[in-house]
């Protein structure tokens, strides 16, 4: 016992002194722990491996420094909204149109007037008060097993509801904002009523439960446990690029009706920013040129520029018509669509 | 919190002087228990206004339902770590059979592995598209299938991760108790089957019941491991009205729902106890007084327990190795040597700090036996309850608060206005305390019970000066309960995500971030790295520690 007590004696300084002289030995990670005077931050539900090449490749071009913590953008929300004008965090980065729209009405952002981006990204994907704007794109469409359904088979969103697909339909569950932003879409353009029986439909034609993310739902149709689903694309490119044989493919839908659902991940500057000219300046940066191509292209997203080059898987996918309808729709409609699809039995 | 308060008097002369000189004692505890509490005081405050609107919509769709799932949750659990810890902690501490000291260390291990990363290996393992069904199907023709997403696998995932706390605590108690009453019930005519069930079980109960409590607080809180599963709790309707409606306020009022209810589980744990009280010799058995299975018997003992840890250890670690080694170490780069550096010192440094917090609510509990501190300490512990996020997001808010009041006083002298706790390390570290601070606790506090006024009385009578009294009963007494609980927290903090995820540093990530990162983009596989590393690094606190209470 007398040991034991020794060895905790010894132990637990030397693990404070340890854990202490971690932080102070360590000068760069004690620089980016109070961030510098001239150094942009960003708070990020985009995830690490997407934004971190970016970041490194501005400060290399601009010398500019930019420091960064990632979260869901519910916490990040809530953070930045508690922390107010003390807040450090110059921008805020996040996917999906709903939740931008929430930043803004929860007056998270302030308004950026700004020449490139106005040229740059297409009004349908920017808030019109100049809040937020959308740096990506991707299609919430399709996918289809290549040995099991022929694409004639299929047409919309709303026909995955017919009888047909009786027990052949694998969906995500409804807790994801993408599906949320899907249904809120489907609403205004259907009203409540009919987009409840569509979602009806869909659930009743449910191979198994719904999966916790895409790529389980595609994993789940190549081994044959249901024929169709909607994904988002660069779920498909991720799986594509891992195995490019798997029999699989996306099929997109409403093409002579609505057009295929598109959502952005995107950004806006802080109310609060205390370098709004820096951050502006990483903003414009993001939306042109190589850094465009580039932070489309790390995720196999659709650059929100059109006339930026896509990447070539992504391109291998074909053209479509998109959805015209402006992305905050996605943030209007969302709590009535979570209340439809609970009352619709989708979980 | 969990076990058996202290019945008897413990008066204050009786105590080493620097018990005594501490009424500073006192006032820490009661700052720190504050503290502690602050984040409840923010959900508290949630009541202010209520949106009817979404509350309405909640309790016609899911609530009811949500609650069932979350009830048959628990008792499935509940049966499961008991069937699982109780009879493992029994074998491993009074039988003897071959393989019986390696289990020993063994079966603690999947205490490394945390839930969410369980739930995912084992969905990706099992379920439809898995390798396992794929192989099935291609001997047995295409119709073979089975859901693994369904109520039963969930509950055999939670037991699986969680069975360790009851297991620890049980273990320790049966070994404390020595053989003694057992030979003494065996006098008084009870079969072994009655011993077990008639004194080891009754005088292991706040043990046992500790461990339950961690085990089930911890399945309310889990959001990660149930939602791989799609398994509605009464945690999803918490993350609906917050993520879904963005209504962080109705969230709040659900939390403070839930800790309502946990706090008359504890409570009716305590009535149902009664004033029933367990001392202990406080002696450790000798190994020659291990009964000695053989034949058969040893056999199945010896497959029991290789079956629990393959399926709770092996079969996940395996699958995470696989992982790594079919293309996840591409993820590999120099910045990980930093990742395991911030785990470790973060984890080492909350896991001191939080058993030093434990143990001076201990302290301050049995010197001064009144309401107010047993209340103090029940509302400072009962936070393990809640979500990690909802509660990383309390502190943080009250963190926030402390920041405001900085920065009037920042504004006043004309100093540029700065956040001086939310992202940095000492509020992370206070977070982390804030959270596991019920996990030390319980640990903690069984040890300081077995210390009984008379004992310290009798080396008072011998002669002995505080000192000594200190340091030679005190501290050895204290010693492997506060291991326990270093062990505990150590492995909670590297395990813990929401907190760390909102309240870190800049740069300051760490691997369960890294876990995070790559599964909320639904990247499995490539979570394998970060989680085949938390798993390894946990392992080291683990065979130390039950190396050291083994002995």
């Amino acid at each position: 016992m007398l040991s034991c007590l020794r060895h905790l004696i010894i132990v637990l300084p030397a693990l404070l002194i340890l854990g202490c002289s971690d932080g102070s030995e360590d000068k760069s990670s004690v620089a980016e722990a109070k961030p510098d005077k001239d150094e942009i931050v960003v708070y990020s539900s985009r995830k690490e491996h997407l934004i971190k090449p970016l970041f490194d490749r501005f400060t290399a071009e601009t010398g500019i420094k930019v420091s960064y913590i990632t979260d869901g953008e519910g916490p990040l929300m809530a953070r930045l909204e508690a922390e107010g004008e003390r807040t450090p965090a110059d921008m805020l980065i996040t996917v999906d149109a709903g939740n931008l729209w929430q930043a803004a009405q929860k007056g998270l952002f302030r308004v950026t007037d700004s020449e490139v981006l106005e040229q740059k990204v297409p009004e349908q994907f920017q808030d019109s008060q100049n809040r937020w704007f959308g740096l990506s794109l991707r299609a919430r469409t399709i996918v289809y097993a290549t040995d099991r359904v022929k694409p004639e088979q299929l047409s919309t969103y709303e026909a995955l509801a017919d009888d047909e697909w009786d027990g052949r339909l694998c969906l995500r569950t409804s807790k994801k904002v993408y599906n949320q932003s899907l249904v809120a879409t489907l609403i205004e353009r259907h009203g409540e009523a009919a987009t409840q029986e569509i979602v009806k439909g869909w659930v009743d034609n449910l191979a198994t439960d719904v999966f916790p993310n895409d790529t389980a739902l595609m994993e789940a149709i190549a081994a044959g446990q249901c024929d169709v689903g909607i994904v988002n694309t660069y779920y498909f490119g991720r799986l594509q690029a891992d195995n490019p044989d798997i029999k699989l493919a996306l099929f997109w839908p409403n093409q002579d009706t609505t057009g295929v659902h598109v959502n952005i991940s995107g950004a806006g500057i802080t109310q609060h920013a205390k370098h709004p000219q820096l951050a502006q300046q990483l903003l414009e940066w993001l939306a042109q040129g190589e850094a465009q191509a580039l932070f489309a292209g790390l995720n196999m997203e659709y650059p929100v520029d059109p006339a930026i080059e896509q990447d070539p898987l992504v391109k291998s996918w074909g053209t479509f018509k998109a959805d015209d309808l402006n992305v905050d729709v996605a943030g209007r409609r969302q709590a009535e669509a979570i209340k439809l699809m609970d009352r619709a039995g989708y979980r | 919190m969990i076990s058996a308060s202290v019945s008897t008097v413990w008066p204050a002369e009786k105590q080493p002087h620097w018990l005594r000189r501490m009424g500073l004692l006192r006032s820490t505890a009661i700052v720190l228990a504050l503290m502690v509490t602050a984040p409840l005081l923010v959900l508290a405050l949630s009541w202010t206004t209520i949106d009817g609107e979404i509350w309405l919509h909640l309790a016609q769709t899911q609530l009811l339902r949500l609650l069932g799932n979350t009830a048959i949750l628990l008792m499935g659990v509940t049966i499961g770590v008991l069937l699982l810890g109780v009879s493992l902690a029994w074998l491993t501490a009074t039988c003897d059979f071959p393989g019986r000291k390696w289990f020993d260390v063994g079966l603690m291990l999947p205490l490394a592995v945390p839930a969410y990363v369980m739930a995912f290996v084992m969905v990706a393992l099992f379920d439809y598209a898995g390798p396992v069904q794929v192989v099935l199907r291609s001997w047995l023709g295409p119709d073979v299938s089975f859901s693994f997403r369904g109520t039963g696998a969930v509950v055999l995932v939670m037991s699986l991760v969680l069975y360790p706390y009851v297991y620890m605590l049980a273990r320790g108690a049966f070994l404390a108790q020595g053989r003694e009453p057992l030979e003494a019930a065996r006098m008084l005519g009870c079969g072994p089957f009655a011993g077990f069930f008639k004194v080891a079980l009754p005088m292991a109960r706040p043990a046992i019941i500790a461990g339950l409590a961690l085990a089930l607080m911890e399945t309310l809180a889990d959001f990660g491991a149930v939602s791989v599963f799609n398994y509605d709790t009464f945690t999803t309707a918490i993350y609906k009205a917050w993520y879904g409606f963005f209504d962080l306020q109705t969230a709040a009022q659900l939390a403070s729902l839930l800790l309502m209810l946990v706090l008359v589980g504890l409570y009716l744990e305590r009535r149902g106890r009664g004033d029933a009280r367990y001392f202990q010799t406080g002696r450790r058995q000798a190994s020659s007084g291990r009964i000695l299975l053989r034949g058969r018997r040893a056999l199945l003992a010896s497959v029991f327990c290789g079956l629990v840890f393959s399926i709770a250890f092996i079969v996940p670690v395996a699958q995470l190795a696989y992982w790594v080694i079919d293309g996840a170490w591409r993820d590999w780069d120099s910045r990980y040597l930093g990742l395991v550096g911030h785990t470790l010192s973060l984890a080492s440094i909350a896991a001191v700090i939080t058993v030093l917090a434990a143990l001076l609510l201990g302290l301050y509990r049995r010197l001064h036996q009144t309401k107010m501190a047993n209340t103090l300490v029940r509302l400072a512990t009962v936070g393990y309850a809640l979500p990690g996020s909802v509660l990383a997001v309390g502190i943080m808010l009250s963190f926030n608060w402390l920041d405001a009041g900085i920065a009037d006083l920042q504004k006043a002298l004309g100093l540029p206005v700065q956040p001086w706790f939310v992202g940095g390390v000492l509020a992370l570290i206070l977070a982390y305390t804030t959270r596991f601070l019920a996990a030390a606790f319980g640990p903690v506090e069984t040890s300081l019970e077995r210390i009984k006024p008379s004992i310290t009385e009798a080396a008072a009578i011998l002669g002995a000066k505080p000192a000594e009294i200190t340091r030679r009963i005190y501290l050895p007494m204290l010693m492997p309960g506060m291991l326990t609980a270093i062990l505990l927290v150590f492995v909670d903090v590297m395990k813990e995500m929401p907190a760390t995820l909102l309240m870190r540093p800049f740069g300051w990530d760490t691997l369960a971030v890294r876990v995070y990162e790559m599964t909320s983009e639904g990247l499995w596989q490539q979570a394998a790295l970060p989680g085949l590393s938390i798993v390894a690094v946990g392992l080291i606190p683990v065979i130390v520690l039950v190396r050291r209470s083994a002995h």
